[in-house]
C-alpha cells in the first residue's frame, strides 16, 4: 500500500516540477515538442532509478563512518560518474537508444531534480524498495509535467499573442497556470 | 582522524570513478571518422533538410558512411560542394543555385474570398474548410505557413499572396513542402519563365475566379519553338530541360499566367 501511496504522491500531489519547482530548466527547455519531451522523460526516469540504486549504498557507507553531512557532494560525484559511464557503454552497445537519449543524458547529469530525489529518499527515511518507487514516481511525474506542458505549448504556438508576450513570457505564464492546476491535488494524501 | 576518513573515502570514490571511466572509454571506444566532423564544419549548419537528411550532421555522416552525393547542400551551394569534394577526394560538379517561386497571382484585387476565416491563422487550417477561403480552390491563402518554415526570412505576404525574395531565398524547398496547395515550386535560378497559376480547373471555372489564372488555351503550347510547354489538365507545364528562356510563351499568354522574369535583375547571394 505504501508503494502505491508513494507513487501517487510523487506524480500528483508533490509533482517534482509543478509543486516542488525542481528541474525547471529542462521543463522549459525541452518541452517545445512532444517527441523530445518523451525522450527527455524516459532519460530522466532511467537516470533517477539508477541514481537512487547507486546512491543508496553510498549513503549507507557514509552513515557507517558518520559523515552523512557530505552526502550532497558524494551524490553529485557518484551520479555524474555513473551517467558518464552509462553514456559511454550505451554509445557502443545500443546506438539507437544512444541517439534517442543521447542529447538528454548529459543534460540531466547534474540536474537538481535527480539530486532532489536521492536526497529526498534519505530525508523521508525510505528503505531501498521505497526509494526505487519514489524515483520511478518522480521520473513519471517529470514526464507527465513535460508532456502536459508540451501540449500547452503547442496550443500557444497557434495563438495570436501580443508581441510583448511572445516567446518566453507566454511560456512562463502558461507554466504558472499549469502549476496552479496541480495545487488541486494538494492534501489528498 | 575525523578529517582523514572523509578525505580517504572521497579520494577513493574519485579514483574509482576516474579509473572506471578511463577503462570504459577504452573498452567501449567508438571509432569516429574524422572526415565526418570536417564535412560538418564545411556545411553551413542551417539544418534546413533540403539535402534530404535530417540536418547537417546527419548529411555529413551520410556522405562518409552511406556514399551520399557531395553537392546536395543547397544553402552551401558551390562553395560547400567543393570543400566536401576536397575532403572526400572526389571530383564534383556543383549544383546550380535554386530559388522557390509561388505559382499563384490571385492577390486580393484579383481573387475574392468566399468567406471570412476566423480560425487558427494558418493555411493548412483554412484549407480544411471548403478548400480555403479564396474563391479559387488552388490559390495562395496568404496565412503564411511558408513564412513560418523559412529560415531566411525570404517570404512575405504582399496583397494577400506569398512573395519570395529571390535574393534571400536559398532554394531549400521547405516552403514548397509546407504549402497545403502545393503552389511553391523550386527551380534553377537561371530559368526565367514560370507559370503564375496552379489551377487545374477547366478554363471557364478558372476564369470566373481569377483574371490571371491559366485557362489551358494552348496558345503557349502552339507557339513554343522548342516544344517545352505542354498543357496538361487544363494547365500549362514547362519542361525546363527543353526551355531556352526565349520568353515566347509569356508574350502570347493572354491572361499573363506565364511570365518571363528575363528583364528583372536577379541578384544571387
Amino acid at each position: 500500500m505504501s508503494y502505491i501511496l508513494i507513487l501517487i504522491g510523487c506524480v500528483f500531489v508533490n509533482n517534482v516540477v509543478l509543486s516542488q519547482f525542481m528541474g525547471i530548466c529542462p521543463f522549459l527547455g525541452v518541452s517545445k515538442q512532444m517527441k523530445s519531451s518523451v525522450g527527455m522523460g524516459a532519460a530522466v526516469i532511467f537516470v533517477m532509478i539508477c541514481a537512487t540504486a547507486i546512491t543508496y549504498p553510498v549513503y549507507r557507507l557514509l552513515e557507517h563512518f558518520g559523515i552523512e553531512y557530505l552526502k550532497t557532494v558524494a551524490f553529485i560525484l557518484v551520479i555524474a560518474m555513473f551517467v558518464q559511464l552509462v553514456e559511454i557503454v550505451m554509445k557502443k552497445m545500443m546506438p539507437p537508444l544512444y541517439k534517442a537519449l543521447g542529447v538528454y543524458l548529459p543534460l540531466i547529469t547534474t540536474n537538481c531534480a535527480v539530486l532532489g530525489v536521492t536526497i529526498g529518499n534519505i530525508d523521508n527515511g525510505y528503505n531501498f524498495l521505497q526509494s526505487l518507487t519514489n524515483a520511478l514516481g518522480t521520473g513519471l511525474a517529470f514526464t507527465l509535467a513535460l508532456l502536459l506542458f508540451s501540449g500547452v505549448r503547442a496550443r500557444i504556438e497557434n495563438c495570436d499573442f501580443p508581441e510583448t508576450f511572445k516567446g518566453v513570457p507566454a511560456t512562463l505564464i502558461a507554466a504558472s497556470i499549469v502549476s496552479l492546476s496541480f495545487m488541486g491535488f494538494s492534501g489528498i494524501i | 582522524m575525523e578529517y582523514l576518513i572523509p578525505l580517504a573515502i572521497f579520494a577513493a570514490l574519485g579514483i574509482l570513478a576516474g579509473v572506471l571511466l578511463t577503462v570504459a572509454s577504452k573498452v567501449f571506444a567508438v571509432e569516429v571518422d574524422e572526415r565526418v566532423d570536417a564535412i560538418a564544419e564545411a556545411l553551413p549548419q542551417a539544418n534546413c533538410g533540403a539535402c534530404g537528411f535530417s540536418g547537417c550532421a546527419d548529411y555529413a555522416d551520410a556522405i562518409v558512411n552511406k556514399g551520399a552525393e557531395c553537392n546536395l547542400c543547397r544553402p552551401g551551394g558551390e562553395a560547400a560542394a567543393k570543400k566536401i569534394a576536397e575532403i572526400m577526394g572526389v571530383e564534383v560538379t556543383a549544383a546550380e543555385p535554386q530559388v522557390a517561386f509561388v505559382r499563384c497571382s490571385g492577390d486580393c484585387s484579383h481573387t475574392p474570398h468566399k468567406y471570412d476565416f476566423d480560425g487558427i491563422q494558418s493555411c493548412a487550417a483554412c484549407n480544411r474548410f471548403y478548400d480555403g477561403s479564396k474563391l479559387c480552390t488552388s490559390g495562395c491563402l496568404g496565412y503564411g505557413d511558408c513564412i513560418k518554415v523559412c529560415s531566411q526570412g525570404a517570404i512575405s505576404i504582399v496583397d494577400g499572396i506569398a512573395v519570395i525574395d529571390k535574393a534571400k531565398c536559398m532554394g531549400c524547398g521547405l516552403c514548397a513542402k509546407a504549402c497545403p496547395n502545393g503552389l511553391i515550386a523550386v527551380r534553377r535560378i537561371s530559368q526565367a519563365v514560370d507559370i503564375c497559376c496552379s489551377s487545374r480547373d477547366v478554363g471557364r471555372v478558372t476564369r470566373s475566379v481569377c483574371p490571371n489564372g491559366c485557362i489551358g488555351c494552348k496558345l503557349c503550347e502552339k507557339n513554343c519553338p522548342s516544344g517545352a510547354v505542354t498543357v496538361q489538365n487544363n494547365h500549362a507545364v514547362i519542361d525546363y530541360d527543353k526551355c531556352t528562356n526565349c520568353g515566347k510563351c509569356a508574350e502570347v499568354c493572354r491572361v499573363h499566367a506565364i511570365r518571363s522574369i528575363m528583364g528583372e535583375k536577379v541578384e544571387v547571394q
